[in-house]
């Protein structure tokens, strides 16, 4: 390591320090250097406690905890591929079929949906690229922003790199993967002062961007497969014509181990639930907000599935809780996305309400309104939006309580 | 008389440009912005309304008594968003239609009654006419930026002539659907305001 610290200081010297030509990149120099090495500095003044998980330990552990999530995805999108292709389906002809042709040379296994290794593969040529797009383009933005605003690169933006591929279709043209996260990054977060103070997530920001931009081309049924012209709707458009018609077409394990169309990196809920693990043991995310969301949404499926009143109203409400909680992004929402701690509720008693609140709307969204099969965008959206408030009411109450208890002495 | 040409119609236009500066008259630069015509028909009812209601108040200034100049405000413009409606409705039918309530919802244009209240009940006719065009003008300029982002993204054309051919007609431009949508107005007004207040010359807030 010395080796490593040696160059970092030489190349500080040489290039990033004040008045050396590359002085107004310091941002860029920093952020590499701090992710090698804890920052050395030291609390000025009495008070001096500093913890060893500063921001970068908590992000590369929420960065970890995706990996389960990223793995499966790649390998789903060339299961489902695969599957396709030997049903009939031609392959794809744009450049992903040219590099998958030419991985097909030496590595025939890849068009092979038996081949753990082979699907994996298929699957890196889709998500490679649009990861590698979200990094350049967005790290772009949060270089441009630091440089000018004189702060430095903030680490935040790894894990929204990272949850953005993951919760886009394999099939997205990577000109609207720039576009998207763009907007994310500086719509989302810098205009608001970069991280920490953004109110939204900017990952779904920037999902959001994508779906009302390009309605046509983020769902329907065309875009969940990397084959060339397959419709195959997702199972949460079969959902709303009922669970007999899901449960025809989909088994409810392969929803739980994530082996159907969907998102890149968000149909295995097993995934999710072994980052839910991760971050729940490390502490980083709020097991309040995990606990209730699945409370609130768990609870109200369950209450819709069983009121016949309603059910034979809506036909989606007939999922019961078991099959809400395997399908779409309910899991991955309430794991990496309703928990992210800027945008969360931050008192105790506004994170069980903000939980509760999202998840149980999420399935108010997927029962009652056929127009959109998924909720858990917009409605963990509408949560940021709301968490400012709930903490307002929960820190007021608070205050009342105490006044009274003093009056009352 | 060159100078209050100057500091009346050139000023509003971008230093103190009632939407940028004043943060006035958002509401309908959101509805009417979609495409071009429609926000140069709305510019230029606007100025119309504006500069006249500015020179009727100004007209009657001195009688009209303080506790009902509101309401005696309020009859000109209407009377004038009126005529307007009812000119659009003569002469062009399909503008009228597209513009639908839009029209008539000129009268709850901030600008309109705030340059009344603000600059016409205290100056005379000619100033207040100047004053009225270059408001209105002003207001408009926002419309027209907003409107060739909106209608060139959103669909393609401009002035509804095909500039980026779209993927539907076989072209290749694939069309922004958020453009098409009231919020796009808000996003691209926050943007101008933005830019303008970081490099405009003398428009920074004071610190």
């Amino acid at each position: 390591m010395k080796f490593v610290r040696k160059a970092l200081d030489a190349t500080e010297k040489r290039f990033f320090a004040p008045g050396k030509p590359f002085a107004f990149l310091y941002p860029l120099y920093d952020a590499a250097d701090t992710f090698f090495f804890t920052p050395n500095a030291k609390t000025s003044g009495t008070c001096a406690v500093r913890d060893c998980v500063d921001f970068k330990r908590m992000m590369i552990t929420v960065v970890l905890a995706l990996l389960p999530c990223a793995l499966m995805g790649m390998y789903n999108v060339g299961l489902q591929a695969n599957r396709l292709m030997e049903a009939g389906a031609t392959a794809p002809t744009d450049w992903h079929g040219a590099i998958l042709n030419w991985i097909n040379g030496f590595y025939p296994a890849i068009f092979e949906p038996s081949s753990v290794i082979g699907c994996f593969l298929y699957g890196l040529v889709y998500f490679l690229p649009i990861y590698i797009v979200t990094m350049i383009v967005g790290l772009g933005w949060e270089i441009l922003f630091a440089a000018i605003n004189k702060h430095e690169v903030n680490e935040g933006f790894f894990v929204t790199g990272f949850l953005f591929p993951l919760i886009v279709p394999a099939t997205i043209p990577l000109w609207q993967v720039a576009l998207a996260i763009s907007f994310g990054v500086v719509i989302g977060k810098e205009i608001f002062g970069g991280t920490g103070r953004n109110f939204m997530n900017p990952a779904l920001v920037a999902r959001a961007f994508l779906f009302f931009a390009y309605a046509g081309q983020i769902s329907g049924d065309k875009v969940w497969t990397a084959v060339d012209g397959v419709s195959k709707a997702t199972p949460l458009s079969f959902a709303t014509q009922g669970v007999d018609a899901l449960s025809a077409q989909y088994s409810m394990s392969s929803a739980f181990f994530g082996t159907i169309p969907g998102s890149l990196g968000e149909t295995s809920t097993l995934a999710c639930l072994i980052g839910a693990a991760i971050l729940l043991l490390t502490g980083v995310a709020s097991w309040r907000i995990m606990a209730s969301m699945f409370v609130g949404g768990m609870g109200l499926a369950a209450i819709f599935a069983s009121c016949p009143s309603i059910t034979e109203a809506f036909p989606a409400a007939t999922l019961g809780p078991q099959w809400h909680f395997v399908l779409g992004g309910f899991a991955f929402g309430m794991v990496f996305m309703a928990t992210d701690p800027v945008t969360a509720a931050a008192t105790k008693v506004g994170q069980y309400i903000y939980g509760f609140l999202i998840g149980a709307l999420i399935i108010v969204v997927r029962a009652m309104n056929p127009a959109y099969p998924e909720g858990a965008m917009l409605v963990i959206l509408f949560g940021n939006c709301v968490a400012p408030l709930i903490d307002y009411m929960v820190v007021n109450a608070n205050i009342r309580r105490r006044v009274k208890r003093l009056e009352a002495r | 008389m060159n100078s209050a040409v100057k500091e009346n119609i050139v000023q509003p236009l971008f230093k103190n440009n009632p939407v940028f500066v004043q943060l006035l008259g958002i509401c309908s630069a959101l509805a009417v912005t979609t495409n071009l015509n429609n926000a140069f028909t709305m510019t230029l009812a606007v100025v119309f309304v504006t500069a006249f209601s500015n020179v009727g108040v100004s007209l009657i200034r001195k009688i009209i008594p303080g506790s009902i100049r509101m309401i005696v405000e309020m009859a000109i413009i209407a009377t004038l968003v009126i005529l307007v409606d009812q000119i659009l409705k003569a002469f062009s039918y399909n503008l009228s239609k597209q513009l639908s309530v839009y029209v008539g919802l000129i009268i709850t244009n901030c600008i309109v009654m705030g340059r009344a209240e603000a600059f016409a009940i205290k100056n005379g006719p000619t100033v207040s006419l100047l004053d009225g065009i270059g408001n209105g003008l002003g207001y408009g300029v926002v419309l027209m930026i907003v409107a060739f982002f909106r209608e060139l993204f959103g669909f393609g054309t401009l002035f509804g002539f095909t500039v980026l051919k779209t993927v539907n007609n076989g072209g290749w431009y694939v069309p922004n659907g958020l453009m098409v949508l009231a919020p796009a107005a808000f996003f691209l007004i926050g943007a101008m305001i933005w830019v303008l207040k970081t490099y405009g010359k003398g428009m920074q807030d004071d610190e």
